[in-house]
């Protein structure tokens, strides 16, 4: 008998049975999963129940499960993931190592990672809906930061402004506000400054516009690192270079997040927690949004502005939306981050934060929400554990001493042009934007052409 | 009388009649040159040495700005990655000068000269190689994909560069010894000016001359204007588009390693991450002329050399070195927001 060509095996695979197929793939990574573990010496109770855990969410046709008129099976598997979630400070320590990556991340890069899905699902809506690249995201990141440092801490002492804070003494001068309340007024300022931003610049075509953002992205780091003696006036406005600490940490019914409750609520678990809590939220919205009228509007524009004005979408109005949208949810991803860490610096707001971000969402998949997940969660973790392990398992069996993390943003700089050149759509896309990529889109702007 | 006011307008000289925003930026430019010139009177010959210095250093933005302005004209593509090519052609110079031909201070000039002019060429052919391989690698895949796809991969290549910069030399400054004269040409007052300033421009003005007369008078200057003109027309009339734009690739990155030598031997020292601040400047210079202007290109470095310069050099009321950046940033917006156009450009049915 002839050996089948390849066209004949793809018809072949496509004919089985979803079910079938879905069995086949999760036996085949499940196996070689557990091979590639008792290999690296790490197969044990852990990597079986792995294993099983993955089967039980990914076989089973959940989506066709009904109770009646109800479809609950579809929300099978994002309640197991987030479950999942929840329960990661109970089991993240008995995991076994992953081959090469080293252990399972810890509960405080947990945090950040979250921190940074829920930016990088912020510059989803700017750059994935919208089209719009931003390459200043970290101003926005800046700003929330800045705006919990100055609100709750000793940074104003000859101001004494305490209100609703958990775990700051009496006495202790300088604004103290709730960092529930600022982590809103965070966003909301954040939005309003780019909306200031935008309305001038978002009439440029994208490659301009990407380069004014980058300078917005330069001068606010710029204005907190020399605005310990604002335009020699003597007015401290972010302490310069030494940065603003510490901050107050955020706290409930007493209970102040930096010190814990007990041995169950510990202050990382808060933390933990938190971030979720705000990651849900931002994910909700974005999804929601998405579907929207605006969404939708944003998609329009993306795919071909003059079509989109044509069809009588506002341009400016739309994009303007976009911006402040993804601001928000920047400025409230950077207050909370501040708080986290009880400090700001103006370090921290390096134009490589902003591509950093960008990478996270261009490597998951633009516009798709669960890709911008990914790439940032797995991102943040290589920025924060991941490379420093990479490097010590290649030092170690290699017998090199090669600095990994210092090569971090070549290797971003790789991925990003890997990506785009292979997988513009990202790993995970939107089916939308993979066409786009493929087929090409009308990118011509509208406004340069009619302005003046 | 409305239409009265609007025939003779409050100001207006003979069909110029400016509009809110201009005269805000009327006014801005005023009060600039008002700074300038109190500055002048205070301290005319520090004024005078200040802008000899911005003369030099807005000469070696210029050729770094040429490299943008040439790619922009021709693909309309901001070439994040330039800055960093510059980088590397200082890094390679320093090499040169300091490890194969073993220069130290004060070289006398039988020595000095054919290792500089040797390494000039050396430093032209290694960048515009390297420009020409990256628009090959990274940016050709690309023609025909949304205007945002290569942008990105040229910020993808721009930090895959200064890493290998990094893995090169270190995440340390590399000192470069004062291979170039500093003896006083002459000296008014207190304003002085060394051998060393007068030859960043003895190099760069041939260099300059050199590249008008490529782009002006050569068939292949001629078949690249006609592909940034319309590339799809040139493809018609018998122009390999594909070869041009390499072309333009490589002489980018040659002006760009004539920077590099020069900023290595003028500045003396090279860091991995330079490349990228002094390429964010020479791309405003860009804007700031016109992008895809050539002489705007050098008009715009020479103010921005010149602006860069006071504002670190001037006594009276300068903000100083730490706001240089956010200076140079805020023209580039205020440039792009009221006149993208830039100082020579014209408007284009296609933009900016």
């Amino acid at each position: 008998m002839a050996r089948p060509s390849n066209l004949e095996v793809r018809e072949r695979w496509r004919a089985r049975s979803p079910l079938e197929l879905r069995i086949v793939i999760a036996v085949v990574a499940v196996g070689v999963g557990w091979a590639v573990l008792a290999g690296f010496g790490q197969f044990g109770v852990a990597a079986i129940l792995v294993g099983l855990v993955f089967v039980f969410l990914y076989v089973p046709p959940w989506d066709s499960l009904r109770v009646g008129e109800y479809r609950i099976g579809r929300w099978v598997r994002p309640l197991g993931l987030l479950a999942l979630a929840l329960t990661y400070p109970f089991y993240f320590d008995r995991m076994f190592e992953i081959p090469i990556f080293g252990a399972f991340p810890d509960i405080a890069t947990g945090v950040v990672m979250l921190v940074f899905i829920m930016m990088a699902i912020g510059l989803n809506i700017v750059v994935g809906y919208a089209g719009l690249l931003d390459l200043g995201y970290v101003a926005f990141y800046a700003m929330g930061a800045y705006t919990v440092a100055w609100f709750a801490s000793v940074q104003f002492a000859n101001h004494d402004v305490h209100f609703w804070d958990v775990g700051v003494g009496p006495g202790v001068p300088g604004f103290h506000i709730s960092i529930w309340l600022l982590l809103i007024a965070a966003g909301v300022l954040t939005a309003v400054t780019g909306v200031i931003i935008g309305l001038p610049t978002l009439r440029l075509r994208g490659d301009y516009l990407a380069i004014v953002t980058l300078g917005f992205g330069e001068i606010l780091p710029q204005i907190a690192r020399n605005g310990d003696n604002l335009f020699g006036t003597g007015f401290n406005l972010t302490n310069g270079p030494n940065g603003i600490t510490p901050i107050d940490a955020p706290g409930f019914f007493g209970v102040n997040f930096l010190t814990g409750s007990g041995t169950f609520w510990t202050s990382e678990r808060l933390f933990y927690w938190t971030a979720l809590i705000l990651v849900l939220l931002t994910a909700f919205c974005s999804w929601r949004l998405r579907d929207s009228r605006l969404g939708r509007a944003w998609i329009a524009i993306r795919e071909d502005e003059t079509a989109a004005a044509a069809m009588g979408v506002p341009l400016m109005r739309t994009k303007t939306w976009a911006y402040a949208t993804g601001a928000f949810f920047g400025g409230v991803a950077g207050a909370f981050y501040a708080s986290f860490k009880s400090a700001t610096f103006p370090g921290d707001f390096f134009f490589n934060i902003s591509v950093f971000i960008l990478c996270m969402v261009i490597l998951g998949g633009m516009g798709n929400i669960l890709g911008v997940v990914v790439g940032a969660a797995f991102l943040a973790y290589l920025d924060r554990e991941g490379l420093a392990n990479i490097g010590d398992w290649i030092n170690r069996h290699f017998n090199a001493s090669i600095d990994v993390p210092k090569y971090e943003f070549g290797i971003f700089g790789i991925i990003l042009l890997v990506v785009m050149l292979f997988r513009p759509e990202g790993l995970i896309p939107s089916s939308r934007r993979a066409a786009e990529f493929h087929e090409g889109v009308s990118d011509q702007p509208l406004y340069d052409q009619t302005h003046n | 009388m409305a239409t009265e006011a609007r025939r003779e307008p409050l100001i207006g000289i003979r069909g110029f009649r400016p509009d809110a925003l201009t005269i805000v930026g009327l006014v801005l430019v005023l009060a600039l040159l008002a700074w300038l010139a109190v500055n002048l009177v205070k301290t005319p010959w520090d004024f005078l040495e200040i802008t000899l210095i911005g003369v030099t250093v807005g000469a070696i933005y210029a050729l770094v700005a040429l490299g943008y302005t040439l790619v922009y004209g021709i693909l309309e593509l901001i070439n994040f990655a330039h800055g960093d090519v510059f980088m590397l052609g200082a890094m390679m110079a320093a090499t040169l000068t300091v490890s194969t031909f073993a220069l130290h201070d004060n070289e006398a000039a039988s020595n000095w000269i054919p290792v500089v002019l040797l390494t000039l060429v050396i430093g032209m052919a290694f960048c515009g190689l390297l420009n020409a391989t990256i628009e090959r690698i990274a940016y050709r895949p690309l023609r025909g994909a949304p205007r945002l796809a290569p942008l990105i991969t040229a910020i993808g290549m721009s930090f895959i560069l200064q890493n290998v910069g990094l893995a090169w030399k270190g995440a340390n400054y590399v000192p470069v010894p004062n291979i170039l004269p500093r003896g006083n040409i002459f000296k008014l007052e207190d304003a002085d000016y060394q051998w060393n300033k007068l030859i960043v421009l003895i190099v760069t003005i041939p260099v300059l001359v050199g590249l008008v007369f490529l782009v002006q008078r050569t068939r292949q200057g001629k078949a690249m204007r006609a592909t940034a003109q319309d590339s799809d027309a040139a493809a018609m009339m018998g122009i390999n588009v594909n070869r041009t734009i390499s072309f333009t690739f490589l002489i980018a990155g040659a002006l760009a390693g004539a920077a590099g030598l020069l900023y290595a031997l003028y500045v003396t020292n090279v860091r991995y991450d330079q490349g990228f601040q002094l390429g964010l400047i020479a791309f405003t210079s860009a804007v700031l002329g016109g992008i895809g202007n050539l002489p705007g290109a050098v008009l715009g470095a020479l103010l921005i050399g010149l602006i860069q310069a006071y504002n670190e050099g001037l006594n009276w009321h300068a903000p100083g070195s730490d706001w240089t950046q956010s200076i140079v940033f805020s023209i580039l917006i205020l440039i792009l927001v009221f006149r993208p156009e830039g100082l020579l450009g014209e408007r284009t049915p296609e933009g900016g």
